[in-house]
């Protein structure tokens, strides 16, 4: 029975890792581009930006699992997620959006608290825009923004398990299946050995970067 | 012909009107002082040199082509901007370096994007200019690990790498430590020649009368008096330039 949990949770911690992986690639660099738009001086872009950031982080993600899973045939009785991965890729739509809107803000924090000189010492070396953000600002933004995206991170980790509201089969799931199935308890509880190991990793990892960035101060 | 002219510089934030109309030229290899009082517009002229700023009205010309015209309608685009700039260098009193490169990386960065040579010549132009600087023991080190003499020596050395026509130095001791005024000061001084001219802003009265050719006493956005250190220091017209040498003289 033991190798059987095992294997049911490893299948169901693999979606897990797969919802993780494919959120952080695509919220990582969303998130940059939603920064830029809330710090536009394009007001109407501005404006625009803000309120979804708002609506996206004024909602529970929950909701809004649902509300992307079952909005399109509810309001236009047109279900776009009728494929076979349909309910993954709802997922993972409603994850990028929503850790991208977080990300933006961790951005826009890091990048506003840049010195306005650094941005100066470059306009005056003639350095283009694209020059002065990618060479000089990105790197010194990555050192400050570690400490908080870590954070995000590893809520994001655990977030993954809401995913089961639209039935992706993550492990959650595939622990609670045996309570039905099986009228076991323990592997439910056993998910959060998966989990701390995981978050173990990943805290180490980040320990890594930050050691890696300490050569400077910025 | 005249290495720098401008004319008539006007520039307002709101409703305050910082510079009221800027005339000067600059001649090659002139060091020109400026001085004045906290607010009367320094700063914000050597920005609008540099472009960080644009003034509102006023000419400026380098070596007898006009860049920047404030009575045309045309704005200028991003490109002729950074054209413009790489006529300047600014040294500004807060150094900022950058953080996350080494003593030699600071320098070379901005020739190396701009594309000033390959990189062999890059590099041995930033080491002589590093050694100028008499920093070539440091040349690996990161700005944190210097002290603050020695990151605005580095600055110079960087603004130096694009081979400006004219070099601006915004107060560069104000932030140090009187103790490290000594040796950006003498770097300065060392750098005058006749092919390189200087615009300094300085509280650092003795240092304009040795070092510069020109000194310009700024008071609410105008030239109040300019001349030869000589003539400013030693026979100053007005009431306002007296008044304020008398006061810069009494701090020590
Ligand atoms: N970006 C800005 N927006 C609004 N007002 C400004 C701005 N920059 C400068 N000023 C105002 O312009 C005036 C002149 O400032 P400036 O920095 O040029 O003076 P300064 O001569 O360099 O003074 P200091 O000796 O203190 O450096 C000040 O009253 C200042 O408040
Ligand atoms: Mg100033």
């Amino acid at each position: 029975m033991f190798s059987e949990v095992i294997k049911a949770l490893s299948d169901g911690f693999l979606v897990t890792l797969q919802i993780f992986g494919i959120t952080l690639l695509g919220a990582l660099p969303l998130g940059l581009i939603i920064a830029f738009g809330s710090m536009s001086r394009f007001l109407p872009l501005k404006a625009l930006v803000k309120t979804i950031v708002w609506i996206i982080r004024g909602t529970p993600l929950m909701l809004q699992l649902i509300a992307i899973y079952y909005g399109p045939g509810l309001l236009f009785h047109n279900n776009i997620w009728n494929y076979s991965n349909g309910r993954m890729t709802a997922v993972l739509v409603a994850f990028i959006v929503n850790y991208a809107c977080y990300f933006s803000e961790i951005y826009r924090g890091g990048i506003e608290s840049i010195s306005k000189g650094q941005f100066e010492a470059g306009q005056v070396l003639g350095m283009t825009k694209s020059q002065i953000f990618f060479k000089i600002i990105l790197l010194q933004v990555i050192k400050r923004i570690v400490p908080p995206m870590s954070n995000e991170i590893i809520t994001l980790v655990k977030d993954t398990s809401l995913s089961r509201v639209i039935a992706v089969y993550e492990i959650i799931w595939a622990g609670q299946s045996f309570i039905k199935g099986a009228a076991l308890i323990w592997p439910l509880f056993f998910t959060a050995v998966y989990y701390l190991a995981f978050c173990g990793i990943l805290t180490v990892l980040f320990g890594l970067i930050e050691k890696k960035l300490s050569y400077f101060s910025a | 012909m005249s290495v720098l002219e401008i004319n008539n510089i006007k520039k307002s934030f709101g409703r305050t009107e910082v510079l009221k109309g800027i005339s000067f030229s600059l001649e090659k290899g002139e060091v020109l002082s400026i001085i004045g009082s906290s607010g009367s517009g320094k700063t914000t002229l050597l920005r609008c040199l540099n472009f960080l700023e644009t003034a509102d009205e006023g000419t400026i010309s380098v070596n007898g082509s006009t860049i920047f015209d404030g009575s045309s309608a045309k704005k200028l685009s991003d490109s002729e901007i950074r054209s413009n700039r790489l006529h300047f260098g600014l040294v500004f009193q807060s150094f900022n370096l950058f953080p996350q490169y080494n003593i030699l990386k600071n320098v070379m960065l901005a020739p190396t994007l701009l594309k000033r040579g390959s990189p062999e010549e890059v590099e041995a132009q930033a080491r002589a200019l590093i050694e100028r600087v008499g920093l070539s023991d440091k040349i690996s080190s990161y700005p944190c690990e210097l002290s603050g003499g020695q990151q605005q020596r580095v600055a110079i050395a960087r603004a130096l790498a694009l081979k400006p026509d004219i070099l601006c130095f915004d107060e560069p001791t104000s932030a140090l430590d009187p103790a490290l005024t000594g040796e950006v000061l003498r770097v300065i001084k060392g750098l005058k020649s006749k092919d390189s001219t200087m615009i300094v802003v300085t509280h650092e009265m003795e240092f304009a009368k040795s070092v510069s050719d020109k000194v310009l006493f700024m008071a609410d956005g105008i030239i109040e008096e300019y001349g030869t250190p000589d003539d400013v220091f030693g026979a100053p017209k007005s009431e306002k330039t007296k008044a304020f040498l008398n006061n810069s003289l009494e701090r020590f």
